[in-house]
């Protein structure tokens, strides 16, 4: 049965019509036509999906579209402000931290949630709070310096 | 050791540097549009019926129940796709993959398929299909299917390659062979021999994309296709020959490319959805699932390899011997022809046989992943170097370098090698801080060296100048990992103008000629060539024009620093002319100025690397990390030295996956048990360090700028150079690729028990 579900995305009041078994993933791609989000796995164990849910770092390939009535999502389309890039954005760019860049917006979601809870991360809790998702590209080496080099420039800012 | 060639020393001015990539921006904020996010009005959903079944005969598929389901647009089978393929067997075997005929092969081979109005209907209709199968016995097993009394896969499959033709039917569908020398001869000399049987499972690439298309057909047979692929024109090939359309009326638009790694080499889903669309007569998107990716796209093989080589005490190997079998799925291929050719390519030697076995498993068919082939062998004759510099007592770099192919070496697969990386790429190993690094408890260090062929192929580039004088180049290669900065880089560079005048997009099959993929390294390679040419011929069109613009013979014109300059004593007093001035005059000195060129690139550089590694290992769990991993690697010329990194560390580690962890579990029923990556767990970012790298730039005689591929190489060392780390640090050879954790601590109670058996006997 398709319900209404009025939620806050990227700070846009959004209603969008899903069915009650959709995931999160299909409404914001399908319903909503936030294709920044990708699927690679569907199951939980890709983190390509990854969304900010009220503060959480969620897959949205695990949550329900019902579920987010009345919440706040976080996608990588809400990232830059404008045409202003978020820092993580400028530095994924300046250390080659995608190739092919499916991972992206996962990668991105990630590490901003990793920042928010600590600024100043070493290189193994990079890894660790990165281990949902996976990149087949790069070997992580530039994406770990990304994030690190994220990390100093907000803390000096 | 040096390699100088008539390309070393050039100095250039964009080629080299690191600027930012073109396609960034859109990839960091979601705008770049992948293969499932291309979306067409009144679009269907296509899902395909896969077998469940490794090995069985369709008696008959009844579709009626499908068919009548509210919502379903178009169901098909095999009789929707006829065989138009006119004896050409590997076209066949691309439609009976895509869309099994009289039998299928594999547990995931596709047998229908359906459009509907949406996922939930479509799923349903499939269902509702009925398909009667007449189960067969059936193989996975490499050596399984080669031993007596397997099932065999294909009655009429005769081993190819040998003479007198076989009497009887076998899963082995071709044999290959190569080498020189006198083998027998060789060991003869020897005072060590030793051999060894290696086995490596069957891996995936991995692509984080699954593979997605939005096909539309209309009513007039022309047709349109939006695909993530390695190679749209190929697709355009393959999708028209078995749809029966004419090729020219099919347009195939590469969208971004979500990984690849040789697995969107190769058509799966896309002939079933323009089949859908042309029954259904509305555009069809289908989106394979991750279990569809694993169960049904196109792994590696999986294989086991005899290797045998002999040396001298004093460290000269004089002969090698190497038996290769690996899995080409139901269909045959060219794989173990591929590792046979990779395997000795290393090294200088006189007595060399290699005989490749393509065997036929149901499993899925096997299809390209990064250097196809050659990881598997490398592990296989690395593993045996290494051993054999242990009983000798010399280092394994110093046996390597000893015996490195070089310049004027005849490879073990039969060409005289120009200027090449092994011996420097050795060298610079040995002198590596990392190898004389302290290691601590429990670990172990090994290294290995790797080579892949690195193709050229057919390529067609345009280069159009507008009226401002920025350049728009259209190349016919997908960018898998920055190639549109580094040819940007390279058109820069022959114009002379700032890099960030170009810009590089990939065309689609109707604005370009025809392309090979982006395969065998060859994107950058051959596309940069045959931008060069076409900034060239828009160079003498340049110069043309600011000939007519100052009146003056165009022999009295030369091309510098993105100027027309006027030369000679009459002459050389007039005011250069830039590239926007002369394109700005363009209406009036003959139109626009555009550069094309089309060309076969051949020459293409062969390609070496040597890698270092140190693992640890829990002697208690199995449990193996690597903590330190360097890849030095040729590049010829390195165009943009921050994406060749990439490549390096990215081959680093998917190599690392394969040798530890990653590989296709079959059942006893002959169905896979890990379609997903929760249980085919490739490498998470806390499985790794970071990846140093050395790149080191030996020009390829054979480009203007000396570029060499570099993509695929980095794969080829880790799975021996991993499997040496390993027998070093506990002294048990490992012989079985993944080292998986049980793999790893059966080895060492089996070197603890055979130590103190030892010991008792002593
Ligand atoms: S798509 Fe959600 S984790 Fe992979
Ligand atoms: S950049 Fe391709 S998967 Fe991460």
């Amino acid at each position: 049965m398709t319900q209404l579900v009025n939620t806050n995305i990227n700070g846009d009041t959004i209603g969008f019509a899903c069915e009650a078994d959709e995931t999160l993933l299909d409404a914001l791609r399908n319903r909503v036509g936030l294709k920044g989000v990708k699927e690679g796995c569907g199951t939980g164990d890709c983190g390509a999906c990854s969304v900010i849910l009220d503060g959480t770092l969620v897959c949205s390939c695990l949550v329900l579209g019902m579920e987010v009535e009345g919440r706040k999502v976080e996608t990588v389309e809400g990232l830059s402000k404008g045409a202003e890039l978020h820092t993580l954005q400028t530095k994924f760019i300046e250390h080659a931290a995608l190739q092919c860049g499916i991972c992206t917006p996962g990668f991105l979601m990630a590490a901003k949630a990793l920042l928010k809870n600590n600024p100043d991360p070493t290189e193994e809790e990079i890894r660790y709070a990165l281990a949902g998702n996976l990149c087949r590209c790069t070997g992580y080496d530039k994406i770990v310096r990304a994030v690190q080099a994220t990390a100093t420039e907000l803390r000096e800012a | 050791m040096t390699a100088d060639t008539k390309f070393t020393g050039q100095t250039f001015k964009s080629v080299g540097t690191r600027p930012l990539r073109p396609d960034g921006i859109d990839k960091v904020t979601g705008r770049a549009r992948y293969g499932a996010d291309i979306d067409l009005p009144g679009q269907l959903v296509g899902s395909i019926l896969r077998s469940p079944h490794p090995h069985a005969a369709i008696r008959s598929i009844d579709t009626s129940k499908a068919e009548a389901l509210q919502g379903v647009k178009a169901v098909i089978t095999s009789a929707d796709l006829p065989d138009l393929t006119n004896g050409n067997s590997e076209l066949f075997d691309i439609l009976d993959n895509c869309m099994a005929r009289t039998h299928v092969y594999y547990d995931g081979h596709a047998v229908a398929a359906v459009a509907a109005v949406d996922a939930v209907t479509a799923r349903k209709a499939l269902k509702l299909i009925k398909v009667d199968y007449e189960i067969l016995p059936h193989v996975t097993d490499v050596d399984e299917a080669v031993a007596k009394g397997a099932p065999v896969l294909h009655r009429k499959c005769f081993t190819q390659g040998v003479e007198p033709k076989p009497r009887k039917p076998s899963n082995i569908a071709r044999r290959s062979e190569f080498g020189h020398g006198d083998v027998e001869a060789g060991f003869a000399k020897a005072d060590v021999i030793i051999e060894r049987t290696f086995r490596t499972e069957q891996t995936h690439q991995g692509y984080i994309e699954p593979h997605a298309c939005v096909a539309s057909i209309s009513p007039d047979g022309s047709g349109e296709l939006w695909v993530c692929t390695q190679g749209h024109f190929v697709f355009r090939q393959h999708c028209a020959e078995l749809l029966g359309m004419d090729v020219s009326k099919l347009r195939v638009t590469p969208t971004e490319i979500g990984g690849g790694f040789g697995g969107k080499t190769h058509v799966w889903a896309e002939p079933v959805a323009l089949a859908l669309s042309r029954k259904a007569n509305r555009p069809v998107k289908l989106v394979m699932s991750r279990d569809e990716v694993f169960r049904a796209s196109g792994p590696t093989s999986a294989t086991s390899i005899d290797v045998r080589i002999g040396i001298t005490k004093k460290g000269r190997i004089t002969a090698g011997d190497a038996t290769l079998r690996y899995t080409s799925g139901p269909y045959v291929g060219m794989w173990a022809e591929l590792g046979a050719m990779t395997a000795f390519a290393c090294y200088d030697m006189k007595n060399v046989r290699t005989v490749g076995l393509e065997v036929l498993v149901n499993r899925p068919k096997t299809t390209a992943y990064r250097a196809p082939s050659a990881p598997m062998a490398a592990f296989a004759v690395e593993s045996v170097v290494d051993e054999l510099a242990g009983r000798i007592g010399m280092d394994p770099v110093d046996l390597r370098i000893r015996n490195a192919a070089k310049k004027g070496t005849q490879s073990s697969y039969g060409p005289v090698y120009g200027p090449i990386g092994i011996g420097p790429t050795l060298q610079a190993a040995k002198e590596h801080p990392h190898m004389s690094a302290p290691l601590g408890k429990n670990q172990g260090r090994g290294m290995a060296c790797g080579f892949w062929f690195n193709f050229g192929g057919q390529t067609c580039t345009d280069l159009n100048i507008a009226p401002d004088g920025t350049v728009a180049l259209t190349v016919g290669t997908i960018d898998v990992g920055g190639a549109r900065a580094s040819l940007a880089l390279v058109a820069a560079e022959e114009l002379g103008i700032p890099y960030d005048q170009v810009r590089a997009v990939v065309g689609d099959t109707s604005t370009l000629g025809y392309n090979d993929m982006t395969d065998g390294s060859r994107g950058t390679f051959s596309s940069s060539m045959a931008t060069i040419m076409s900034a060239r011929n828009a160079i003498t069109i340049l110069k043309e024009r600011a000939a007519k613009m100052w009146d003056i013979p165009v022999a009295k014109v030369a091309w510098e620093e993105g100027c027309a300059k006027a030369i000679g004593k009459k002459y050389g007093n007039l005011a250069p002319l830039s590239l926007a001035e002369i394109a700005a005059a363009a209406p009036n000195t003959g139109g626009p100025i555009a550069g094309h060129n089309e060309l076969v690139a051949d020459g293409a550089g062969v390609s070496f690397a040597t890698h270092i590694c140190d693992v640890e290992v829990d002697p208690e769990t199995g449990r193996t990390q690597v903590v330190r991993y360097t890849v030095i690697q040729d590049a010829g010329k390195a165009v943009h030295p921050t994406y060749v990194e990439g490549q390096y560390q990215g081959g680093a580690a998917q190599g690392i996956g394969w040798a530890l962890n990653e590989e296709y579990v079959y059942g006893e029923d002959g169905r896979l048990q890990n379609a997903g990556f929760l249980d085919y767990r490739i490498p998470v970012c806390s499985d790794l360090p970071m990846i140093d790298t050395q790149i080191l730039e030996i020009p390829n005689p054979n480009h203007p700028y000396g570029i060499r591929g570099v993509g695929e190489t980095s794969i080829v060392p880790p799975l021996a150079a991993i499997g040496n780390a390993v027998s070093n640090a506990f002294g048990v050879r490992m012989t079985h690729v993944p080292m998986s954790a049980p793999r790893i601590l059966k080895a060492l109670d089996e070197a603890e028990e055979a130590s103190s058996t030892s010991t008792e006997t002593a």
